[in-house]
C-alpha cells in the first residue's frame, strides 16, 4: 500500500477522535495477545490456594479467582482467544461468502438457487444455529469458530452478492467484458479489488459480534474448555462468586465490551468513507 | 397486492420445507446412532430392533422424512428422552415464561428505543445525537449475560428489591409474579433497544431527506408538525416492521438470559437439553422457533406491503 493510500484509510479516524481511540484499543489488544507471556505478571494457570478470591491490590491489579489465579494475567491471555475466535469467524465468513456471493451474482441461473439456500440458512436465528452445530460438532474453540461463522457466512454472502450485482452493471466492467475479458479476469481485476473496502467494514462488525457470540457459548459451557483463559469462561466461573468477588465479573466483562465497542467504532468510521452506493448494502444507517 | 401475498407465502412455504429437511437431518448427524441416543447405552438388541422398526428407521430416508414431517404437521414432535413425555408438551411447559419474557422485553424496547431514537434524529448532528448514538453502540457491544449478572448483583443480591432467579407462573401466584421477569426483560431489552434506537434514528433521517418533507417545510408548516405528520408516520413503518423480526429473534436470544436468571423457559430448555443430550427436544425447539421466525417475517412483510403500497416485491 502506498503512503497516500494509507492516509485515505486513516482519514476517517483523525476526523473522529473516538474512532481513533477505538483503533488504539484494538492495536493494544493485538499487542496483548502476541506478547501475553511477557506482559502478564503471573502464570495464568498457576494455582495458589492461599490467595483465593483476593480483591484487587498492588500485587494483583484485577484480584484473584477461586483458585488463586491472577485475573489480570488470565485477562491478558484471553486476548489470544478473542483474536483467534474473531479472526477465525471473519476468515470463515469470507472464505465461504466471497466465492458463493461472487459466483451467484455472475451466474444468475445457478446463483438464484444458491442464494435461496442461503435464505434457508438465514431462517435459523444465529445463536440457535450455533447451538445446533455445537451439538453436532461438540464443544471446542475451533468448533465455536465454525458454529458462529455459519451465522455470519449467510449475511456476508448476501452482502457480497449485492455488491457484485452492482459492480457487474458498472460501465467499466461491461466495457472490459465487451473487449473479451474472461470471467476470471473480471473477478480478479475489477470485482475483488472493489470488494476490499466494503468487506473490511463487514469484517469489523463480524469480528465484534463474534466476540459476543463466543462469550455466550463460553458462558453456557459450550465453547472453549473451561481451563483455557477466555473472557467468556472467566465470566462463567465468576457467576458463583458475584457477591463475594465482584471484580471477577467486572474486569473480563469490561474487556469484552471494550473490544466489541472499539470494533463497532472502527467499523462505523470505515463505513463512512465508503462509496455511498455501497453504503446502502449495509442497511443505510448513519 | 394478492399476487404479492400468494408469492410471498409460497416463498415462506418453500423455505420452511427446506429448513425442515435440515432440522430432520439434525438427528441423523448428531454423534451416535439415533437409536442408541434414544434408548441409552443399556438397551438390548431386541429393544433396539423393535424401536428401529417402530420409528421406521429401517425404511428409506425419504420415507422417514415424510413420516417425520407428517407427524410434525400433526403436532407430534417425538418424545423427550429425559422427561419421558411428548416433546410438544415439554416445549409448551416453557412457553408461558418465554412468551411473557419476549412481550415485556418488546415493551421495554419500544419505550426506550423509539423515543430516544426520535430525539437523536430531531437533534441530528448535535452533541446530544452523538452522545445517544454512541451510548446505543455501547449497549450493542455489551454481552447480555454480563448485564444480567450485574443487575442481579445490584438489585437482587445487594439491594434485595427483586428476585434473582426462577419464575412461578402468574396462573399460580397472580400478576405479582411478573416481578420475576423484570430484570431478565431489561437484560434482554438492552441490546435490542440499542438496535431499534439506531434504526428509528436512521429511518427518520432517511425520510427527512425526501422531497415531500422539503415541500412541507417550504410551505411554512411548523417544524414539529413536519416531524409528527410527515417524518414520523413514514419512518415508524420501518421501525414497526423491525419489531416483528426482533420479537422472533428474542426467542433464541433468550437462551442466554433464561440461563442467567434460571427461568423455566424454552431457551433454558435448549441449553439443558444439550447438556442432557436430549436430542428430540433440541430438534423440536429448533423447529418451533424456525416456524415462528418465518411466520412472523411473513406477517410483517404482508402487513408492511398493506400499509405502504410503495413497497415492491424484490
Amino acid at each position: 500500500m502506498s503512503r497516500a493510500n494509507i492516509a485515505t484509510w486513516l482519514a476517517p479516524f483523525f476526523a473522529r477522535p473516538i474512532a481513533l481511540a477505538g483503533l488504539c484499543v484494538l492495536v493494544a489488544m493485538v499487542v496483548a495477545a502476541i506478547f501475553a507471556p511477557s506482559l502478564a505478571p503471573y502464570d495464568p494457570y498457576a494455582i495458589h490456594p492461599m490467595i483465593r478470591l483476593m480483591p484487587p491490590d498492588a500485587a494483583h491489579w484485577f484480584g484473584t479467582d477461586q483458585y488463586g489465579r491472577d485475573t489480570l494475567s488470565r485477562a491478558i491471555y484471553s486476548a489470544r482467544m478473542a483474536l483467534l475466535i474473531g479472526s477465525g469467524v471473519v476468515f470463515f465468513a469470507l472464505i465461504t461468502g466471497i466465492p458463493v456471493g461472487v459466483f451467484s451474482a455472475l451466474f444468475p441461473r445457478l446463483g438464484h438457487v444458491l442464494m435461496r439456500m442461503v435464505d434457508v440458512l438465514m431462517a435459523f436465528p444465529s445463536l440457535l444455529l450455533a447451538l445446533g452445530l455445537i451439538v453436532i460438532l461438540g464443544p471446542s474453540a475451533a468448533n465455536s469458530i465454525l458454529a458462529i461463522g455459519a451465522g455470519y457466512m449467510t449475511t456476508t454472502t448476501r452482502i457480497i452478492y449485492g455488491l457484485t450485482l452492482r459492480l457487474r452493471a458498472e460501465t467499466y466492467v461491461e466495457a472490459s467484458r465487451s473487449m473479451g475479458s474472461g470471467t476470471i479476469w473480471l473477478v480478479v481485476k475489477h470485482i475483488l479489488p472493489n470488494l476490499i473496502s466494503p468487506l473490511l467494514v463487514q469484517a469489523s462488525f463480524v469480528f465484534a459480534f463474534a466476540q459476543l457470540g463466543a462469550a455466550s457459548l463460553d458462558f453456557l459451557g459450550l465453547g472453549a474448555p473451561p481451563d483455557i483463559p477466555s473472557w467468556g469462561n472467566m465470566l462463567a466461573e465468576s457467576r458463583t462468586f458475584i457477591t463475594r468477588a465482584p471484580w471477577l465479573l467486572t474486569f473480563p466483562g469490561m474487556m469484552i465490551v471494550l473490544t466489541a465497542f472499539s470494533l463497532n467504532l472502527v467499523g462505523d468510521a470505515l463505513r463512512d468513507r465508503l462509496d455511498p452506493r455501497f453504503r446502502q448494502v449495509f442497511g443505510g444507517e448513519g | 397486492m394478492w399476487s404479492f401475498a400468494v408469492k410471498r407465502t409460497g416463498t415462506t412455504a418453500v423455505t420452511l420445507l427446506a429448513a425442515s429437511v435440515i432440522i430432520f437431518a439434525f438427528i441423523h448427524v448428531v454423534p451416535g446412532d439415533p437409536i442408541y441416543v434414544l434408548l441409552g447405552d443399556t438397551a438390548t438388541s431386541d429393544q433396539i430392533d423393535a424401536l428401529r422398526h417402530q420409528l421406521g428407521l429401517d425404511q428409506p430416508i425419504i420415507v422417514q422424512y415424510l413420516h417425520w414431517a407428517g407427524q410434525a404437521l400433526a403436532g407430534n414432535l417425538g418424545r423427550s428422552i429425559f422427561f419421558q413425555a411428548p416433546v410438544l408438551s415439554v416445549i409448551a411447559d416453557g412457553a408461558e415464561t418465554s412468551t411473557l419474557l419476549a412481550l415485556i422485553t418488546i415493551v421495554w424496547v419500544a419505550l426506550i428505543g423509539v423515543p430516544i431514537g426520535m430525539v437523536a434524529a430531531v437533534r441530528h448532528g448535535t452533541w446530544l445525537d452523538q452522545g445517544l448514538s454512541g451510548a446505543a453502540m455501547l449497549m450493542a457491544s455489551v454481552p447480555t449475560f454480563w448485564v444480567g449478572l450485574y443487575l442481579i448483583l445490584i438489585f437482587a443480591a445487594t439491594l434485595g428489591w427483586l428476585p434473582s432467579s426462577g419464575y412461578p407462573s402468574i396462573f399460580d401466584g397472580g400478576l405479582g409474579n411478573l416481578r420475576y421477569l423484570l430484570l431478565p426483560s431489561l437484560t434482554l431489552a438492552a441490546p435490542n433497544a440499542a438496535l431499534i434506537l439506531r434504526l428509528t434514528r436512521a429511518s427518520m433521517l432517511d425520510v427527512s431527506r425526501e422531497d415531500y418533507v422539503r415541500t412541507a417545510r417550504a410551505k411554512g408548516i411548523r417544524p414539529w408538525q413536519v416531524v409528527r405528520r410527515h417524518i414520523l408516520r413514514n419512518a415508524l413503518l420501518t421501525v414497526v416492521s423491525a419489531f416483528g423480526f426482533t420479537f422472533a429473534a428474542l426467542l433464541s436470544e433468550a437462551v442466554v438470559t433464561e440461563t442467567v436468571f434460571a427461568l423455566p423457559g424454552i431457551g433454558r430448555l435448549v441449553v439443558q437439553s444439550i447438556l442432557r443430550r436430549d436430542y428430540p427436544v433440541i430438534q423440536g425447539v429448533i423447529l418451533v422457533i424456525v416456524v415462528i421466525y418465518l411466520v412472523t417475517n411473513l406477517i410483517v412483510d404482508l402487513s408492511y406491503r398493506f400499509l405502504d403500497p410503495r413497497v415492491e416485491l424484490q
